[in-house]
């Protein structure tokens, strides 16, 4: 309601100014004079505005900068991170001085040199020595910021070490999941041909095709029955011939993957790519040790996403198709960030925020977020990153290395997703239940 | 130079002063004058520019108050897409890009150039017309259609295309993702399809006009800045447009054909796609390819205006207007080269990253260069403060904060954390929202005396300027803020995050300022129509400017000028010329014996 009263008092004011300005101009037209002619006080007006705004534009920006400066993302929490702040800074250092200097003089000369008839304008149609100058300025400044900026880039983006931690990020719409290898350090090969509810990262395993291949088999089996003997009206019957045609071609697709596992496991053994995913860990939670390297590698299911990390200052795209990645070390374990001050207070001013609007109280956590458009719940697409002491890590991944991705005992498979999402639902249920690995 | 008189022979046969009555017709629908055709251009844009300024307004209610309901929102969504006015996240998406693409593309791609091209062109260089008024027309009326099409999408199942626009497939290429990608993005593409065949009509029209058609004297090097940037655009907007078109092509097959150009190993709605092999990436370089030229198609235009309109009203030469032409060519020929900088973290090798840091950097230098010849020109010049005057100042500004935040984005190591934040979305609504937005509405007000023959309300222009440039400011400067805290773009709501609490208080501020400055263009709206009708009557050159426009009667002709085409003697920017009474020399006054061009 005070909403709609601000609107219409807003509204009526626009009005008002724009009969204001009818008003003048008729008066104005009966005097004779011209809307093209600018008066000496018009013009000594809008200079005036100009030195106002300049000192507006000023304050406002200070304002901000004293109001918001500890409301922006707390200390780096990674190595990277700290070299990437330093550049910032240093690159605003350099911007600020052509920011000021530029925009001192604009709205200054805009408002000193304010018409009068009395005075004629400077001839001045050029001046190669200053343009040479302001050439040459520019471009030495910007060898800087390019020297500088590329040495990070080199140093971000060089490759990680080998004996860096791997984890797979794996984005769909609307969650993340991350998978560790197992004891033998090796990720498992995937195919996007193998996810069902089981399987939502389609590891390959021999015994992970077998199961879509009986699966397959099986709702080929069901679709063929229904054609057969089920009386359907023909767009029906159209879409479930196109759907039995596309499961046939996976499953010959995935046949051939057998092919080629079997080869590869023939030629390699146990060190076949195609071994290693059994004990690969599927899971919810995100957990780094702290100053260790971290090789992620990120991988989507459906659209293209982007892993997001702020406090670590890090991000790469999560593409169908491709496996990209990034490296890090974080530096602060998620229980020591919570204790640094600039932390604690922010913490404590959300809080103050948050209990004002009766929500629960915030806890400090790195987050990765998604940051790519992806789809309607694009804004709530979060898994809480844990960085913890090399021991409590150590004891996390034991602890977790009891649940693989596929345990010998049929007790232990894995149930990673916290909530079934509902695309894992369309398997039908007793299709899930014919892979379920032997 | 081969400057000629052709246009005086032009296609149409009939010489200056045309005998028959035209048709209602002919004359205000299916007009192949260029002045009219330019009119239609700005109208329409107008309209679509509001069209995208509410869509901005429901929106933006949605991020300061989040989930709370707007009877402004239900207002305009109904209870489909925003049931009791709470805003639906797909919609929001919607609301977005298609905001996004009719700024980007009907408003300062076909509102700025269609409108200032074909006013200015056969005006500024002395011609009777554009080299085809019927491929001109056409121009216009695939953009009318192309845009009748857009606003159509809004109303299909599934809601206009959502994801954003820059549409990156696989998003916008698979319906099961997102339902915007249904039927809108369909008609999306059925709509940017028609657009860039208008652009290309009037691009290739433009080129050839400013090059063949240039009236006796108008040497190259004598036309006015906005020429130089009207004709730089139009060139890389032929050359870029077209890929946009190839891509937009293959992701049509993608949609409707089962290829595979953008998709690969897909799993999505609990089944394994067919297609492999093709790359999201190559989408976004097809894309981007046209994307960054296109921020210059946008901002260009803008920029030669402002050289104009600061010229004449400082009463003074621009400073070094073969700097500002240098400038505009290196620009021109730098921004196709530097696509890269919006893909650093897709995954691309990082030493083609370093490259694309390298070409992108090397822009600023033009940039610069450009906004210190503006100041200098403003140095001991003579201010006059017409309504195009401060909006011209105003592009200065936005331009300077607009270009350093550039050199953030286009620093690799930098982009990584503020890439897709809200940060980038400040930089480009600075430069964009801003800047080129600033340079069609100081066109409008200086060029609304030749389109119409009437003056615009000063007060009110004063009133409109002042309270747009301090609500953009408050719109859009304090998103870095928002942006440097981490917070993404496109998210329906912040309140699954509590670490972005303590800036949401930011949001409610920018939603304010936007709401505010949404109602100044109120102010314009009116002056502008409202001076078509009833404004007091333009004299020939109210600004008294040297341009060429301003020979022409008030009293629109087909052909321009009742006599012959004028002839050239002079570059534009003889104001304040030392030796001579009056403080401005046109065009077409002769050179004194022994006195120097510039
Ligand atoms: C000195 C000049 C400029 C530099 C160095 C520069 C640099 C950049 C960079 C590196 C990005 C990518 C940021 C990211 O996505 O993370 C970007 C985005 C953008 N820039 Fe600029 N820019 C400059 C001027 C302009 C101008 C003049 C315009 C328009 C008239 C413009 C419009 C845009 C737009 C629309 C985007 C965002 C596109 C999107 O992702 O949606 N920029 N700019
Ligand atoms: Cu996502
Ligand atoms: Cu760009």
């Amino acid at each position: 309601m005070t909403k709609l009263l601000i609107l219409l008092v807003l509204v009526l004011g626009i009005l008002a100014i724009a009969q204001l300005a009818r008003v003048y101009e008729l008066t104005s037209r009966m005097r004779g004079k011209r809307e093209e002619d600018i008066s000496p006080a018009d013009n000594r007006l809008n200079a005036n505005l100009m030195w106002v705004f300049l000192i507006t534009y000023f304050g406002f920006f200070l304002w901000l900068l004293i109001r918001y400066s500890d409301k922006m993302l707390p200390i780096a929490a990674s190595e990277q991170g700290e070299s990437t702040d330093w550049l910032l800074n240093f690159n605003w250092v350099i911007l600020f001085i052509p920011f000021v200097i530029t925009n001192v003089l604009l709205f200054t000369f805009a408002a000193k040199y304010v018409h009068n008839k009395n005075r004629r304008a400077f001839w001045q149609p050029h001046n190669n020595k200053l343009e040479l100058i302001w050439t040459v300025i520019p471009a030495a400044v910007l060898a800087v910021i390019i020297i500088y900026g590329l040495r990070t880039w080199n140093t971000i983006t060089s490759p990680a070490s080998p004996d860096a931690i791997q984890v797979e990020l794996y984005a769909k719409q609307f969650d993340w999941t991350a998978r560790y290898p197992g004891a033998d350090g090796v990720l498992g090969a995937s195919d996007f041909r193998l996810i069902n509810g089981t399987n939502p990262l389609g590891i390959v395993t021999p015994e992970s095709v077998a199961g879509r291949l009986l699966e397959l088999q099986e709702e080929i089996a069901g679709i063929d029955d229904m054609l057969a003997n089920d009386v359907l009206p023909d767009s029906k019957r159209d879409e479930l011939t196109d759907q039995v045609e596309r499961l046939r071609r996976h499953r010959s697709r995935v046949i051939n993957l057998r092919t080629v596992m079997e080869l590869d496991i023939k030629e390699n053994g146990n060190a076949s790519i195609y071994m290693a995913g059994a004990d690969d860990i599927v899971t919810k939670d995100f957990y780094l040790p702290v100053k260790q390297e971290a090789r992620l590698l990120i991988r989507s299911r459906d659209v293209i996403h982007s892993a997001y990390i702020p406090h670590m200052r890090v991000q790469m795209n999560a593409v169908p198709g491709m496996t990209t990645s990034m490296k890090m070390v974080p530096t602060i374990t998620t229980d020591s960030m919570r204790t640094i001050p600039e932390v604690v207070n922010k913490v404590n001013d959300i809080n103050a925020i948050r209990q004002g609007q009766g929500k629960e109280a915030y806890v400090f956590d790195y987050l990765l977020l998604c940051n790519k458009i992806c789809g309607a719940s694009h804004y709530n697409m979060q898994m809480t990153l844990t960085v913890t002491s090399a021991a409590e890590y150590e004891a996390w991944y034991k602890e977790a290395q009891k649940k693989p991705f596929q345990a010998t005992d049929a007790e232990a498979v894995p149930e990673p997703a916290a909530a079934p999402s509902v695309d894992d639902n369309a398997v039908p249920a007793d299709a899930q239940a014919a892979v379920r690995p032997n | 130079m081969g400057a000629t008189t052709t246009a005086e022979a032009g296609h149409h046969g009939h010489d200056a002063h045309h005998h028959h009555e035209e048709s209602f017709i002919s004359k205000w629908i299916f007009s192949q004058d260029h002045k009219m055709i330019g009119k239609q251009f700005l109208v329409t844009a107008i309209f679509m520019a509001w069209v995208a300024v509410i869509m901005s307004i429901i929106f933006r209610l949605q991020l300061a108050w989040p989930g709370e309901g707007f009877a402004f929102t239900n207002f305009f969504l109904g209870e489909k897409w925003a049931p009791g006015g709470i805003l639906d996240p797909n919609m929001y998406l919607a609301l977005v890009t298609i905001h996004g693409t009719i700024m980007v593309f009907f408003v300062l791609t076909g509102g700025l150039s269609g409108t200032f091209a074909n006013l200015l062109i056969p005006l500024q260089v002395g011609a009777r017309d554009m080299a085809s008024g019927f491929i001109n027309m056409l121009s216009y009326w695939f953009f009318f259609l192309s845009s009748m099409v857009m606003l159509s999408s809004l109303f299909v199942e599934g809601g206009p295309a959502s994801a954003g626009w820059t549409i990156y497939p696989p998003l916008s290429a698979l319906p099961q993702t997102i339902p915007g990608s249904g039927a809108g993005m369909t008609l999306w593409l059925v709509s940017m399809t028609l657009f860039i065949a208008s652009s290309l009509m009037g691009g290739l029209n433009y080129v050839v006009t400013i090059l063949n058609l240039r009236t006796k004297g108008m040497k190259m090097t004598r036309m006015p800045l906005t020429m130089w940037a009207i004709f730089i655009t139009a060139v890389l907007g032929v050359l870029s447009f077209p890929v946009l078109l190839s891509a937009a092509l293959l992701l049509l097959m993608d949609r409707v054909m089962g290829t595979s150009f953008y998709l690969s190993e897909i799993h999505v709605a609990g089944e394994a796609l067919d297609n492999v092999g093709g790359s999201p990436i190559l989408f976004q370089h097809l894309f981007w390819f046209l994307g960054h030229p296109e921020v210059y198609i946008v901002l260009l235009p803008a920029l030669g205006i402002t050289s104009e309109i600061i010229s004449t009203n400082a009463r003074k030469p621009i400073f070094g207007y073969r700097a500002m032409i240098g400038s505009i060519l290196a620009i021109g020929f730098l921004s196709f080269i530097v696509w890269g900088h919006h893909m650093f973290i897709t995954g691309m090798n990082p030493f083609l990253g370093s490259v694309f840091v390298f070409t992108t950097l090397l822009i600023a230098i033009p940039s610069a260069v450009k906004v210190f010849n503006y100041i200098t020109t403003l140095w001991r010049g003579n201010i006059v403060f017409t309504p195009g005057m401060l909006f011209s100042i105003g592009l200065v500004a936005t331009f300077i904060a607009g270009g350093l935040t550039g050199i953030i984005l286009a620093d690799s190591a930098l982009d990584i954390n503020v890439h897709d934040t809200y940060f980038v979305v400040a930089h480009f609504h600075i430069v964009m929202g801003m800047s080129a937005i600033f340079g069609m509405f100081a066109g409008i007000y200086h060029w609304f005396p030749k389109m119409y023959g009437k003056m615009m309300n000063t007060k009110l222009g004063y009133a409109h300027f002042w309270i747009t440039f301090v609500c953009a400011f408050g719109v859009f400067f304090p998103m870095h803020f928002i942006g440097l805290a981490g917070a993404p773009r496109r998210y329906y709501s912040y309140s699954e995050f509590p670490m972005f609490d303590t800036v949401v208080d930011l949001n409610v501020l920018v939603t304010v300022f936007a709401i505010i400055g949404a109602m100044a263009q109120i102010l314009f709206t009116y002056n502008f129509f409202y001076s078509i009708w009833r404004g007091p009557k333009a004299v020939q050159n109210p600004w008294r400017s040297n341009t060429l426009e301003w020979t022409t009667p008030v009293e629109h002709l087909h052909g321009n000028w009742p006599g012959p085409i004028p002839t050239v003697y002079r570059w534009p920017y003889d104001y304040s010329k030392p030796g001579k009474e009056d403080d401005f020399v046109p065009q077409t006054v002769p050179l004194e014996a022994g006195e120097e061009e510039h």
